[in-house]
């Protein structure tokens, strides 16, 4: 097996030669005051619940008569479904016991905006889909999704990134528990609108990835109609290699997380594909493939290893899978930390719910599991050969059986390389495996609601708003004399209209006032000590600034004071800082330094230290250069040192 | 060219697709004024507009190109699909009771045409054993489909047919009988079967689902389940509807037929026993009886079937200020039978008592329920009820408005003697009338009240 390469020391080379694709699927809630499908409001999420409602899932036929995989594999997980509800977010609606009302309009007009800003196609009529998913997190069993437009592009990485598909759907609930057989949901956020935008796999390396995400989220922020904050923006990340299979990463909650998943699932995809090639070299196939399976507790009832122990204490049984050929193949590294062993181990934790970790070990482990005597039972009495391997697993005594089924499903599945699941995303940069990933067959129409048409009407009043994207605000924004990076940064800006706003009727210096928005004004704006703040007030204030030649230095102490002390007439608190331009006002400052006592100093420290008492004198509204000024004619006037 | 080539387009829709030569199914591509679009055209819906074509794309969904925005359509091929549900043959074991399952046109057990959205219904015990193999587990199972209509469809002819031919099937030595039923007129069905078949010695059982079971959340595969394992095991010999008990998935009730009502439009749990108390709980590992006083299952015992009918009869849902045109219009239409849904304990304004004085003189048999649907008729607490008695209205005790109705059409079937017809409507057959309402048998809890919020904290809803 050849060495996994660290996320450091790959290049845009390595990932070339892995024949690295990558694509992108953006969840992003949209502004509004009520869900999608009902009339409930969009309120902070909340831990508080008034009622509990249990549900199962059942897998309905596809097609061909046949039971989807994912859906078989979330029956095979018989769990109950607990969903907690709070009387002011949840109505009979998201309870799946009232149909579904008309598509909110609000939503539908942010979402069509933001398909124009993809540039995609729009279609003529909406008809509303409904996505099966049988994990619980839509009580239905299915999410309410529909189209709006197809075959879009964004500019990013230097070309243009295709946009599959912009559709508008409902959110599902934010899972809290997922333990033995039971999964419980709280249902805030299920039927918040969001749009999820696809993009095609054009990514070749996992900074690409990260890059496109953030220009997503960019231009989506660009309507200002979108929610920001922790997780009303999600990502799924689909990554393949050469001779791999798509596998989906879901939901991960940030972008700069985005570049080392991406590594490590293609590091994980070489791996498998290693494995497959020395099974094969091995001369196991679909057909020679074999395994048997056995009860084992009565060998093991003294045992100290104590996952083990402890499940037989607990009346629970414990089982084996002897898989033929499979010598060292456990063993095989696939993520940082991480063996094959562990691609098992996830299947028997989501399928058969045993979910205490360790919960299974093997004959090829190099950890203190089972004594050499134990091992030696075990493997007598499974027939395990010496080019074989042994797989323990203990547990509830239905859920061993359903493991160690599971067991065999992943081991054959080991022949075809890479399966296509989904998996979810941990906080070190790996995954785990979360499900397998849905078929074509969970889609299908929802007859609760009738096709709607998107008039040119309607596609002509959302046209004329349609907001500049961030490249081309950031052209304009070069074009009034800001350098690049700073156009950049107040592009993406949230508070980019309060510059727009200003900047067009103020005389100041552009880039001095890009700076003090950005820099001064943003993060006051976010600690909350502008609480009065409007773009007129602001606007008001630079105008009397101007007039009184105040330079913008002064600008951040006195929109504090404006903003925050209760004085709302920018003319009357400006009008206290005469001293600026103002003779009577200077020679009254100039009388205020002669009542100080001079201290005995150098020269450039006493006057550090008058100009500090004189715009402490003036409550900080003065600005420091003109303090400095008027401190120097006061040096050079009155003590001679000029 | 049939109607199915261009199934559901007309007008300008049918025109464009004919022009093109692109029947439904065509795999195409199509060029707009917004784009180019690529997947096969669907089947319209009747209904919908004659402005769009609706596509199923690649990707699985649907969308609508208006017409106009069209420029070419350039076909690639063809994609039709046709549906069948999978069959597996039913397993029999002769230790396993029989049951049949009479349809009448609900969809309890279906499966969904993923490309139309179409439900197709699976009925055959192959078809069933398909999509709810646990019913194997349960019983040998014998499907007839007797109508296939839309529970507001079920009328005398199918009540009269479905009689008849449970009287068969107990002939025949069933065990058990489940009818599989909509929902929206279900209990207005066990009722008139209530009183049509008297004395069955074995369940007949009720059922429907109130999400269809294309749904990975239906009730449909648990209600079928629990009214199954109600006619293949259970001791209730009697007529009940087997629906969702609470709104999780928890358990079944099994209500008497001529005591239960749909009380919401579309909850799962909508189905209620009104002024007294459900039969029992039934859940997966077995039934807990909720009252001792049920009919048994006996095998002995020969089954009566009455299929009287008199479709003569209409119920009046008082309304203050109703005009005595409305009641005359009954007399003057020929109507036998008239059931007052009246208010509070039983109660019309005075305009209307001439009227009714008019239709009870002409033979009309005109009986009192009310609309509170808890509760008695009580006309003696006020004049007012004495009066309306003195007219002729007979009080109906606590019989429900729809059972009242489908009880004087079956009275009216048998006799036009106003003694006997008041003897047979009076005399409960099925506990549609009872000497009691226990204190809760009427419970609707008031959401916000301290008590109960904590209550439905406390237990699943």
């Amino acid at each position: 097996m050849s060495k996994m390469k660290k996320f450091e020391e790959a290049d845009a080379d390595d990932y070339a030669a892995l024949g690295l694709k990558s694509g992108l699927e953006i969840h992003q809630q949209l502004l509004t005051d009520k869900k999608l499908f009902c009339r409930c409001p969009v309120r902070e999420y909340t831990d508080e619940y008034d009622a509990e409602i249990l549900r199962h899932m059942r897998p309905t036929l596809s097609e061909l008569g046949e039971y989807d995989g994912t859906a078989l594999m979330e029956f095979k997980t018989r769990k109950d479904i607990i969903y907690r509800i709070d009387d002011q977010t949840v109505c009979t609606y998201e309870m799946d016991d009232t149909p579904p009302f008309e598509l909110n309009r609000q939503a539908l007009d942010i979402a069509l905006e933001i398909t124009m800003l993809l540039n995609c196609k729009l279609v003529s009529e909406v008809h509303i889909a409904r996505k099966q998913y049988l994990d619980g997190s839509i009580p239905t069993g299915f999410q309410r999704t529909t189209i709006l437009g197809v075959d879009g592009s964004i500019p990013a990485c230097g070309r243009d990134i295709g946009i599959i598909q912009l559709g508008l759907e409902e959110d599902a609930c934010r899972e809290i528990r997922d333990r033995g057989h039971t999964r419980t949901y709280r249902t805030d956020r299920l039927g918040i609108p969001l749009v999820e935008s696809v993009t095609r796999p054009d990514m070749k390396t996992p900074r690409e990835v990260a890059e496109v995400a953030q220009r997503l989220r960019w231009l989506v922020r660009a309507t200002g109609k979108v929610r920001t904050g922790i997780g009303a923006a999600r990502q799924d990340v689909n990554v393949s290699i050469e001779g791999g299979r798509r596998v989906e990463i879901k939901g991960v909650p940030r972008i700069p997380m985005i570049p080392l998943l991406v590594h490590n699932e293609a590091y994980r995809q070489k791996a498998l594909l290693e494995i497959a090639e020395e099974l094969k070299r091995r001369g196991i196939t679909g057909k020679t493939f074999s395994c048997s399976k056995h009860r084992i507790t009565d060998i093991l009832k003294n045992t100290q290893y104590s996952p083990a122990a402890k499940s037989i204490a607990g009346g629970g049984e414990i089982g084996a899978v002897v898989i033929k050929g499979y010598r060292d193949i456990l063993p095989v590294k696939t993520q940082p930390e991480t063996t094959f062993a562990r691609e098992i181990s996830d299947r028997v934790r989501v399928i058969a719910c045993l979910d205490q970790l360790p919960n299974i070990t093997h004959s090829d482990t190099g950890g203190e599991t089972f004594s050499s005597a134990e091992w030696k039972r075990i493997k007598n009495k499974t027939g395990c050969a010496e080019k074989d391997v042994a797989v323990v697993v203990w547990g509830d005594s239905t859920d061993v059986e359903t493991a160690v089924n599971e067991i065999e499903i992943r081991a054959r599945e080991s022949l075809t390389g890479v399966i296509n699941e989904t998996r979810q995303a941990l906080p070190d940069g790996t995954t785990g495996f979360e499900r397998i990933l849905p078929g074509p067959d969970r889609m299908y129409p929802d007859t609760d609601l009738p096709p709607l048409a998107i008039t040119e009407e309607r596609i002509e009043r959302i046209r004329e708003i349609l907001p500049p994207t961030p490249d081309q605000l950031e052209q304009e924004y070069i074009k009034i004399g800001l350098r690049p990076g700073l156009a950049r940064r107040m592009s993406i800006s949230n508070n980019r209209q309060i510059f727009d706003f200003v900047s067009s009727t103020v005389n100041s210096h552009n880039e001095e006032l890009a700076f003090i928005i950005l820099d001064r004004i943003t993060p006051a704006l976010q600690e909350g000590r502008l609480s009065g703040f409007s773009r007129e007030r602001f606007r008001k204030t630079l105008l009397e600034m101007d007039r009184h030649k105040i330079p913008l230095d002064a600008l951040t102490g006195l929109l504090e004071k404006l903003f925050s002390s209760g004085e709302t007439d920018p003319v009357a608190v400006i009008s206290k800082i005469q001293l600026l331009g103002d003779k009577k006002e200077e020679d009254r400052a100039l009388d205020y330094l002669k009542s100080l006592e001079i201290p005995d100093i150098d020269r450039d420290k006493l006057k550090d230290h008058l100009t500090g008492s004189l715009v402490s004198h003036y409550g900080g509204m003065v600005p420091g250069k003109r303090a400095g000024e008027i401190v120097e004619q006061f040096m050079a006037k009155e003590l001679k040192t000029g | 060219m049939n109607s199915e080539t261009y199934k559901g387009y007309s007008g300008k829709g049918l025109e464009c697709l004919k022009s093109y030569s692109a029947p439904v199914w065509s795999d195409v591509e199509i060029e707009s004024t917004r784009g180019n679009f690529r997947g096969i055209i669907l089947p319209r819906s009747e209904t919908a507009d004659n402005d769009h074509i609706v596509l199923k794309m690649h990707n699985g969904y649907n969308v609508g190109l208006n017409v106009d925005t069209i420029t070419s359509i350039n076909t690639l091929g063809k994609k039709e699909a046709h549906y069948k549900i999978p069959e597996k043959e039913f397993p029999t074991d002769p230790s396993k009771p029989n049951v049949k399952l009479l349809g009448t046109g609900g969809t309890i057990a279906s499966r969904l045409d993923y490309r139309t959205g179409a439900v197709i219904p699976a009925f055959s015990p192959g078809e069933l054993y398909g999509s709810v193999p646990e019913l194997a587990d349960i019983c040998n199972l014998d499907t007839e489909k007797l109508y296939g209509v839309f529970s507001e469809n079920m009328g005398p002819e199918q009540w009269i047919g479905t009689a008849g031919k449970i009287g068969e099937e107990i002939e025949n030595g069933i065990d058990g009988i489940v009818i599989g039923h909509g929902t929206d007129t279900m209990h207005h069905t066990a009722a008139i079967l209530s009183f049509m078949v008297q004395d069955s010695p074995v369940p007949i059982v009720m059922v429907g689902s109130q999400r269809s079971s294309d749904r990975p959340s239906s009730d449909a595969a648990i209600n079928l389940i629990n009214a199954t394992k109600t006619a293949a095991e259970s001791d209730f010999a009697e007529i009940m509807v087997c629906m969702f008990g609470p709104t999780s998935d928890q358990y079944g009730l099994l209500h008497r037929g001529t005591r239960v009502r749909k009380m919401h439009s579309s909850y799962r749990s909508t189905f209620r026993t009104i002024g007294d108390i459900p039969l029992a709980i039934v859940r997966e590992d077995g039934f807990q009886p909720l009252r001792d006083d049920y009919r048994r299952r006996d095998s002995s015992r020969k089954v009566r079937i009455i299929p009287a009918f008199d479709e003569r009869v209409s119920i009046v849902y008082y309304y203050p200020n109703m005009k005595p045109d409305i009641i005359d219009s009954l007399i003057d239409n020929g109507y036998k039978g008239i059931i007052i849904a009246g208010t509070g304990l039983g109660h019309v304004n005075k305009p209307l008592y001439p009227s009714l004085k008019r239709a009870c003189n002409e033979g009309i048999h005109v009986y009192m329920t009310v609309q509170t649907l808890w509760g008695y008729v009580q006309m003696y607490v006020y004049d007012t009820g004495r009066d309306i008695m003195d007219l002729g209205v007979i009080p109906a005790a606590n019989m429900l408005p729809e059972v009242a109705y489908v009880k004087l059409c079956w009275a009216l079937g048998q006799s036009h003697d106003r003694e006997e017809v008041a003897d047979l409507m009076l005399t409960p057959v099925a506990g549609e009338i009872t000497e009691r309402e226990p204190h809760n048998g009427y419970l609707i809890y008031q959401g916000g009240i301290p008590e109960v919020e904590e209550f439905i904290s406390k237990y699943k809803k």
